[in-house]
Parts: C-alpha cells; structure tokens; sequence
C-alpha cells in the first residue's frame, strides 16, 4: 500500500525552479531514500510533503488522501526530524518530549507513558532531566527523532539524520534507523552520504537540480553497472603526468579520478591487465598494487548524474559517509 | 486530535519560559514606572498619582507585551523551534493564538501592578473598574498584535528591539497620556489618532478619571479593528514568509 505519492510535484521562488516535477510513491512499511547534492531540492521536497512549504504545482496523497491545500490532517500522521535538532533548549529531554507530544493532542498519561518509552529506547534515559543545550550533538539527534516518534506516526521523514555527527553516533543513529523498520515505520530519509542510502534503503531516488533522475530499488539500480569493470591502481609515482598518454594509449578507457599515486579506470569491455602493467612501468610508474572494484551505488550515482561523489561530500560535511572510500 | 492540549501546552510553555523571567519584569514594570516617575518629578504643577495611573497601566501593558513577544517569536524562528510548532496539526490561527495569548494574561497582569501600588498612595473609589478591565484586556490584545506584527516582519533579535522601539516610543509621546491631544501640534494630531494607544488609553482616562476625550465606543472599536488588523496582517506574512 502507498503511504506518500507525490505528483509532478513543483517549487519555484522567484523564477527559480527548486523542485520540477518530481514524481515518486512511499509504500508502507519501507524506507525510500532520496539521495542528492546539496541544493537539490531534497529539503523543498520534504518540506511540501509536511506542510512547511507551499506547493507551487502538483500534488501529494497520504493514504489516499489528497492534502495538498490543507495538510493538518495529514500532520498529524508524520513525524519530522529536521537537518538540525530543533527542540527547546531550556526545556530538558523529557519535558521536550511531552511538549511534542502535546502538540499532537496526545493526553498526559499517554505521552508521559510514550516517552520514557523513547528515552529507554533510544538510550536517554539517564539524560532525560538534563537540559536539552547540555546534550551533545548525536544525543540531540537522538533525541529530535524520538521527538518525531513521540505521537507513533505512519512515517517518519528524516532530513539528512547523520550530517555532522560523529562517527559512533551517526553509527547508532543508523542502527535505530534500521530498529524503527523492523518494526514497521515507514521512513522517508534524505541524504547526501551515498552508502548510507545504500544500507539503509530499500528504494532510492536520485535527485539533481529539482529532478528525480533516477528512481529504484538498490537492485534495480545496481543493475546499470553490471558489465562495468573497475580498477583501482596504486603507482610508484604520480599519474597526473601521464595521464593524457593514458588517454591516447587507451582510448576504450574511462579514468574516474586520477590523483596522485592512484588512479580508478573503468571500462565497459572486458579487458586483461597486462598492457596497462606494461604502460605504467614504461613510463616509470611501477604497479604497486591493482584491485578489482565492486560495482556500488556510487558508480550508478556517478554515472546517472554526473556528480563526482567527492566534490558532493565536500559541498556538504566534513564526515565521510559510512565506509566510503578515502577521507574527505 | 485534541487542539486544546497543544495550544494550552504551548501557552504553559511560554509562560513558564518566557514571561516569568526578570528581563521580562524589568521591561514590563520598571521602565514604565521610571518614565512616569520622571514625568512625575519634572511636572511643574502637582500630579495626582490618580491622573498618572493610565498612563502607567498602558505603558505597563504595552511595553510587557511588545518585547517580550516580539524577541521570542523571533529568538525561536533564529532556534528554528518555531518550526516544530508549524508543523504540529493545528491551524495557523490557533497557533498564534497559543503564541499571544501568555503575553495578552501578562499584559492584564501587569495593568494591575501599578494599581496595586496606587492603592497604598491614594483612594481608587469610583474609578469604573468594569471599563478599566474591558480597556486593559483589549490594549492587551492590541499590544500583543503589534509584538507579532513586529516579530513576523523581522529576522534578527536585535532587529525586533529596534523596530519594537519604532512603534512604542512614538505611541509614548503621541498617545495622549502626558500631552494631551489637544495640546499637540494640529499636524501630529492625525498620527495620534493612528496609534491603538491613544484610543486605550483614553478609555482608561475616562474610567479612572472621567477626562477622556473620544466617544468610549468609538475607542473600542478602534480597538477592536487595530487586533483584527494587526493578527490577520501577521498571519498573511507568516504564510507568506515562514511557509515557503
């Protein structure tokens, strides 16, 4: 069943076009990433799906039900966590979650009851008398998603949900995230870390400039590199000065980054290694070491969209995504 | 859903954050009661403590209402708190009810701080206390209105002082309370009579002291239409600026 469908849905401020009719459907139970640079519009579009932002065109359904006019009704069956923990400072843990919880009409008893369930859950119970400006910043995520769990919503909408956190909190973030499903909730994740998107979700969509470029599931989407062949050298010495050599010596072949000491090449042919040995060692650069790539969603993403992955991170943190290769 | 748990929920919050904090009473009480007392000191005729309660009641409300409202709405958008409550299932208007409504209970308890302490000073018999109520809760609403039009129309902390500053200064000297209207220059008169004050405080004039100048009923519509103003034109920019 579809929970969220959305419609040749549009935002545009002043001429700019920041979402241009993007189309896609959540189903119950799942959880759909929606994956792009910054700017892409990832946060216009959870914004016209929650009611934090006027729809320009297009139209969204929850459960059926059109609320692209009037979204109260349907606020009242989402829960939204936002890039930034946007809970009350001089109000500690515990009193942040009933205060949410109030603000979806829930009784006292009942939310007192469903917070020290969250805070036990996700782990904050001993912090729940702090005050929330005391809490580290993966505490405060933490807290902001069980914020947005407090009134037990059809689905969850998480913005970015381990941007600049630490590793070992993000780590946990993602384990309550993968928690939440197993029991069930629906989640809609944004992100720009494309292996965390890869772990976490069953459906991805590909966003870039206000577009759905390309939407699936991670199979279906790991099924445009097959037939890739990837290969990642390490030199003896720097490729950058040979690199045009390389291009006009293997012309069949796509250098994907080229820095330094390594170099990834692809190419979409089968092909033996041993030429290129001898090329590299011809021009003093010894072969140190050559290993086979396993085709990710970073070479589909790469290739859908054009974006070096490198370039994305560095537009937006300063943490690299969960096992991404090298150090941004 | 029970819209009734949140919007007193975001009431209580408030309160208990915001209104019931020092900068709060300090803004609310003493800057009023320092300025009369100045007018008190410099006026060249005796006053009666009687002629000066409203005028401090008024500024009492007024300067209570606007600075604090106007800081935190704005402090909370900066915190993008303000955020979790748009995007609770409540309509727009109960919103900012919920948001007004602690500052308009502090204006109406701040009115009758001033009258506490005239109580001990001189005899309070015969003043319409009925009107006075009417009067105090209406410029309570109409000041607290212009706090929300100053916050939705401001992005920086600062810049709601500023503006706050903007409004109430001007209302201090045109609104009749220590110059009368009639001893206004005739080309200012018309601002006067553009300001919510003047018609508040006027009713409080004539109900403490029987010399107001405007029809009673006159000056509670005025009233009246300056809230309904001030709260639609508030929440037509909230849609337009904060829903984007």
């Amino acid at each position: 069943m579809k929970i969220i469908e959305a419609e040749n849905l549009k935002k545009q401020y002043n001429g700019f076009k920041a979402v241009d009719g993007v189309n896609f459907y959540i189903k119950r139970g799942e959880i759909f990433g929606l994956l792009g640079p910054n700017g892409a519009g990832k946060t216009t579009t959870i914004n016209m799906l929650t009611g934090l932002g006027h729809i320009t065109a297009g139209s969204v359904k929850l459960m059926g039900e059109d609320y692209t006019r009037n979204a109260i009704k349907a606020q009242a069956l989402m829960g939204i966590v936002p890039d930034e923990s946007n809970l009350y400072e001089e109000l500690n843990g515990r009193e942040n979650l009933l205060f949410c919880g109030a603000l979806y009409g829930m009784d006292k008893k009942q939310r007192e009851k469903r917070a020290d369930l969250l805070l036990t859950q996700f782990g904050l119970q001993e912090a729940a008398g702090k005050p929330f400006k005391a809490y580290s910043k993966g505490m405060k995520r933490k807290l902001t998603i069980a914020a947005g769990l407090i009134h037990e919503p059809e689905i969850l909408f998480l913005d970015e949900p381990t941007t600049g956190i630490d590793v070992a909190f993000a780590r946990q973030i993602r384990n309550l995230i993968k928690d939440l499903h197993k029991k069930g909730t629906t989640i809609f994740l944004t992100t720009h870390y494309i292996e965390e998107a890869e772990r976490l979700c069953e459906r991805i969509a590909f966003i870039v400039k206000g577009k759905i470029v390309r939407e699936g599931t991670v199979v279906e989407l790991m099924q445009e590199t097959q037939g890739e062949n990837i290969i990642d050298f390490t030199l003896g010495g720097d490729f950058s000065a040979i690199q045009k050599d390389f291009q006009n010596s293997f012309p069949g072949f796509k250098i994907i980054s080229g820095e330094n000491n390594s170099v990834s090449i692809q190419s979409s042919t089968s092909f033996t290694l041993l030429p290129l040995v001898k090329f590299f060692e011809e021009r003093n650069l010894p072969v140190f070491e050559a290993k086979i790539v396993r085709p990710s969603l970073e070479e589909v993403f790469v290739n859908v969209t054009g974006i070096e992955l490198q370039k994305m991170q560095n537009d937006q943190s300063i943490r690299p995504g969960p096992g991404q290769k090298g150090s941004v | 859903m029970k819209p009734w748990i949140a919007f007193s929920n975001i009431l209580m919050k408030d309160m208990r954050s915001y209104y019931l904090k020092p900068p709060n009473i300090s803004w609310g009480l003493i800057f009023p009661v320092a300025w009369t007392l100045m007018f008190f000191l410099r006026s060249p005729v005796a006053v009666e403590v009687r002629d000066l309660l409203p005028g401090v009641m008024a500024l009492s409300i007024l300067f209570g209402t606007t600075s604090m409202l106007a800081v935190t709405i704005t402090f909370e958008r900066k915190s993008r708190s303000f955020e979790r409550l748009l995007l609770a299932p409540i309509s727009l208007n109960l919103l900012m009810l919920a948001k007004t409504a602690g500052a308009i209970i502090f204006g109406v308890i701040n009115a009758f701080v001033p009258v506490i302490f005239a109580a001990f000073l001189t005899s309070l018999s015969g003043i319409n206390w009925l009107m006075v109520l009417a009067s105090v809760v209406l410029i309570a609403i109409t000041s607290t209105f212009l706090g929300l039009f100053i916050a939705v129309s401001v992005t920086q902390v600062f810049e709601a002082q500023t503006f706050s500053n903007f409004f109430r200064f001007p209302m201090l000297f045109l609104c009749g309370l220590f110059i009368p209207l009639s001893d206004l220059p005739s080309f200012i008169r018309p601002v006067s009579y553009a300001l919510p004050l003047t018609y508040g405080a006027d009713i409080l004039k004539t109900a403490v002291s029987q010399n107001g100048v405007i029809a009673v009923p006159l000056s509670f519509f005025a009233l009246v239409l300056f809230s309904g103003f001030l709260f639609a034109y508030s929440i037509y920019n909230v849609n337009r600026k904060w829903i984007l």
